[in-house]
């Protein structure tokens, strides 16, 4: 059988800090078949959307293709004439990008931009090129296919844009199609509808993809061979079954556990709860974010928010804090009432509740070292100073998974995951009882996430802390909860303890959002869609069956 | 904070110190008095006079160095207090918000919508005329810019998640603003203080120029320009001393000011 792309010994340097080159990719190499998908994996960093750049010759700023060879239908791309790789890019082979919000031009219509590239090669005429482009917004199944590319892309939402820009690739009829985290930037519902659009479509097209993602889970749905990448070397190659199944690589082999951990949930202590939300209300201005929304929480438990975005998950975090005071309803610490606003509260009830922040990036000042972000809660609470503080710094450190030396680095020192450690540092340097977490693992890699989850819960055996988990992710809930609460639109649609509201019946939300979890096993995504009665790949809608009549 | 400075920071960094140099010690090095009339209308340079006469036979050398210190002193003094009360307001607006922000927005929004030389000289014609004065009026005029910069900077800042975490802790208003927020703005403000600065000393002169800045026989940069304007008529080049030196130290200080925006773009440098 002919190889559509083949990938030799690809080396790639990125331009360092100071200006020097530094090699990201070291001799990987890959192939592909017309018609397959090939999952490119690997965490952030790991020279995943360099290499599926490099498969249309391309590199980004500050980044060149070194040596080795990259052959698509036996022609070498690396060093081929720039005329060359334009006809090439945008016709032989496309590229979907992450974010289609940012991909597309806000001020031209979506159709319009679908066809340009198919028009501008001359592959197709322009009536040609529409007839095509309605006949996949069908295929990808988005609404009124012969109008939805009059719009704007700010008319349509975040998944209908991305499959848009899906259809924008498949219009010039490309033999390869190279998806970078298409839904990454998505919610977990939205997430399964747009992949198994792309699936459908990348199925029924007899397209060859090479589909980049962090989310192995994803990937084994749609890929059939899998290519794990770590630090710019290939881990482990092979067909997705063998790579699920029968790992070689220990590095592998930890991707596929990170979503199969679950820990007992533990009933609710005696008494009264630690941390009560009741009736509570919250606005906006005009827009109201929560209504009627009740919570507990007990001492050393956790308890989970689950939503997608826009459910009002992290409002209902400042409305405990108190940066966002609410209309109606009240919080309760221990059985006496907060004041609604945090410049009321006396300075032990903001000790007492803790929050640690999303994007770690933001959440540690620059300019401090990790001595002073840790060290002013405890001067600022504890009036600890000197030589003490210090002693306590290196000990909360240490607490934290850190050595003791990080206390002089500044946070742009740091990876992700350790200013998300430092993070919960100084939140425990104010010995807290609750600690809110808000999405803590999201902007972390699969298994820098883990390892914080299991410091999480680590820390909570040793210090009795209740932790209020907020998360859109149902794995994560899974893994650390005792009890779960789900959010839709600022209201509270199920809670309880793990067990009840992980069991059926469910709520249809719940329900919803259980299934948009992928499960690590092939074949989930297409029993998901048969279960929803959703068309399978083979057989094309009705609509879409029209609109290719042509 | 030397040791990588590019050669054009250096150069600038090295004339700005020659400039402040001069005109601290300027008025010993001067061969006369600045209001000395000591030869004749516009002379030559030569070697008695080695930036020749201006248009009352004033040697150009001494006034030269007697309006260095009052120039880049008054440029200072003015630019310096319009800082400390443009970052202050700016950033307890942004910190504050709500109607502390609206009350002064708005009235920096009236100061700007005057146009600044209009404003000044209406001022310095009913006040009396004094350096005191002129700092003031200048620093007040400039501090509307530095507010409206202090107030984005911080705005941008304040939403950040430490400063709310700061907030959270119970944190005092100086404490945020101080160690959250300052550090954290400091380099756009730093890299404005140079070009403000610059302006200040062009302000000055245009107000010298129209008989409003330093008043006769004093000597500063502006003003002779002004007093020497005629001679370009002729063919002479004494106008262009004082303008070359304006010129120079704009470029000079740019240029760090260059480097600190360069810096400051560049990632967080601590």
């Amino acid at each position: 059988m002919t190889l559509l792309l083949e990938i030799r010994d690809l080396h790639v340097q990125a331009l360092g800090e100071e200006g020097e080159w530094q090699e990201i990719v070291h001799g990987v190499s890959l192939e592909l078949r017309p018609s397959e998908v090939l999952g490119l994996i690997g965490e952030s960093g790991a020279g995943k959307s360099t290499l599926g750049l490099a498969a249309l010759g391309y590199a980004r700023r500050g980044v060149r293709l070194v040596r080795g060879s990259i052959r698509l239908h036996g022609e070498e791309l690396l060093g081929a004439p720039y005329e060359r790789l334009r006809q090439i890019r945008g016709h032989r082979v496309t590229y979907v990008a992450q974010s289609a919000a940012a991909a597309f031009n806000p001020a031209y219509r979506i159709e319009d931009q679908c066809i340009e590239a198919a028009v501008e090669h001359g592959i197709l005429s322009e009536a040609e090129a529409r007839a095509e482009a309605r006949r996949l917004f069908a295929r990808l199944r988005l609404p009124d296919p012969e109008r939805f590319g009059q719009r704007y892309p700010h008319q349509v939402s975040g998944g209908q844009l991305q499959r848009a820009m899906t259809v924008m690739a498949m219009v010039p009829r490309p033999d390869l199609v190279v998806f970078d985290e298409p839904t990454t930037a998505l919610d977990v519902t939205t997430q399964i509808e747009v992949l198994a659009a792309i699936k459908t479509a990348i199925e029924s097209e007899r397209l060859a993809a090479i589909y980049i993602t962090h989310d192995l889970a994803l990937v084994v749905q749609i890929a059939h061979r899998i290519l794990v990448l770590k630090d710019g070397r290939e881990v482990e190659a092979g067909p997705t079954a063998t790579i699920l199944e029968h790992p070689r690589e220990a590095y592998t082999r930890a991707l596929i556990q990170v979503r199969r951990r679950f820990r007992p949930e533990r009933p609710r202590p005696e008494g009264a709860p630690l941390l009560e939300v009741r009736g509570v209300e919250a606005a906006y201005g005009a827009l109201r974010v929560l209504a009627d929304v009740n919570l507990a929480l007990w001492r050393g438990r956790t308890v989970a928010v689950v939503g997608e975005s826009g459910s009002g998950k992290t409002t209902l975090a400042r409305v405990i804090t108190g940066l966002l005071p609410p209309r109606r309803g009240e919080v309760r610490l221990d059985g006496r009432s907060l004041a609604l606003s945090y410049r009321q509260r006396h300075r032990d009830e903001l000790r007492r509740i803790q929050l640690v922040y999303q994007m770690p990036d933001v959440a540690l000042n620059p300019r401090q070292t990790v001595e002073e972000i840790i060290g002013r809660p405890l001067t600022f609470y504890f009036g600890l100073r000197g030589a003490e503080r210090r002693r306590r710094v290196e000990q909360l450190l240490e607490s934290v998974e850190l050595p003791p030396g990080f206390a002089d680095r500044y946070p742009r020192e740091l990876s992700g995951g350790q200013k998300q450690r430092v993070a919960i540092a100084r939140a425990l340097a104010a010995e807290p009882e609750v600690m809110i977490c808000d999405e803590v693992t999201s902007a972390l890699d699969v298994q820098v996430a883990e390892a914080v989850l299991r410091l999480l819960l680590d820390l909570q055996e040793r210090t009795g802390i209740a932790y209020l988990y907020i998360t859109h992710d149902l794995a994560t809930v899974k893994a650390i909860a005792d009890e779960i609460v789900v959010m839709l639109q600022g209201r509270v649609v199920e809670s309880g303890p793990k067990s009840e509201v992980l069991r059926p019946p469910h709520h249809p939300y719940t329900a919803t959002l259980l299934a948009s979890v992928p499960e690590m096993e092939m074949g989930w995504l297409d029993r998901i869609l048969t279960e929803r009665g959703l068309p399978d790949a083979g057989s094309p809608s009705p609509a879409s069956a029209a609109a290719s009549g042509t | 904070m030397t040791h990588r400075m590019p050669w054009s920071a250096r150069l600038g960094l090295a004339l700005t110190l020659l400039f402040v140099l001069l005109a601290l010690v300027g008025p010993w090095l001067a061969p006369y008095d600045e209001a000395a009339v000591v030869g004749d209308v516009w002379e030559p340079f030569s070697a008695a006079y080695p930036l020749g006469t201006d248009q009352l036979g004033r040697d150009m050398l001494s006034r030269m160095l007697y309006g260095a210190r009052r120039t880049i002193g008054i440029a200072l003094a003015a630019t310096c207090l319009s800082f400390a009360l443009g970052t202050t307001l700016g950033y307890l607006a942004a910190t504050l918000g709500g109607w502390v922000d609206a009350v002064l927005s708005r009235l920096v929004d009236t100061l700007m919508s005057i146009p600044t030389l209009i404003f000044a000289l209406v001022v310095l014609a009913v006040l009396p005329p004094s350096v005191t004065v002129l700092i003031l009026v200048m620093a007040v005029l400039d501090s509307t810019r530095v507010f409206r910069l202090a107030r984005a900077v911080a705005m941008d800042v304040v939403v950040l998640e430490f400063v709310e975490a700061a907030r959270l802790r119970g944190e005092s208003l100086g404490w945020i603003v101080l160690r959250e927020i300052g550090p954290n703005t400091l380099p756009p403000l730093l890299a404005e203080f140079g070009l403000r600065f610059c302006f200040a000393i062009l302000f000055l002169s245009s107000l010298s120029f129209l008989g409003l800045g330093i008043q006769p026989p004093a000597a500063d940069w502006g003003g002779m320009v002004r007093d020497n304007a005629n001679a370009i008529a002729f063919g002479l080049p004494h106008p262009l001393v004082p303008a070359a030196a304006i010129a120079l130290l704009t470029v000079a200080v740019n240029l760090v000011v260059d480097w600190q925006l360069r810096r400051a773009t560049a990632g967080r440098g601590g």
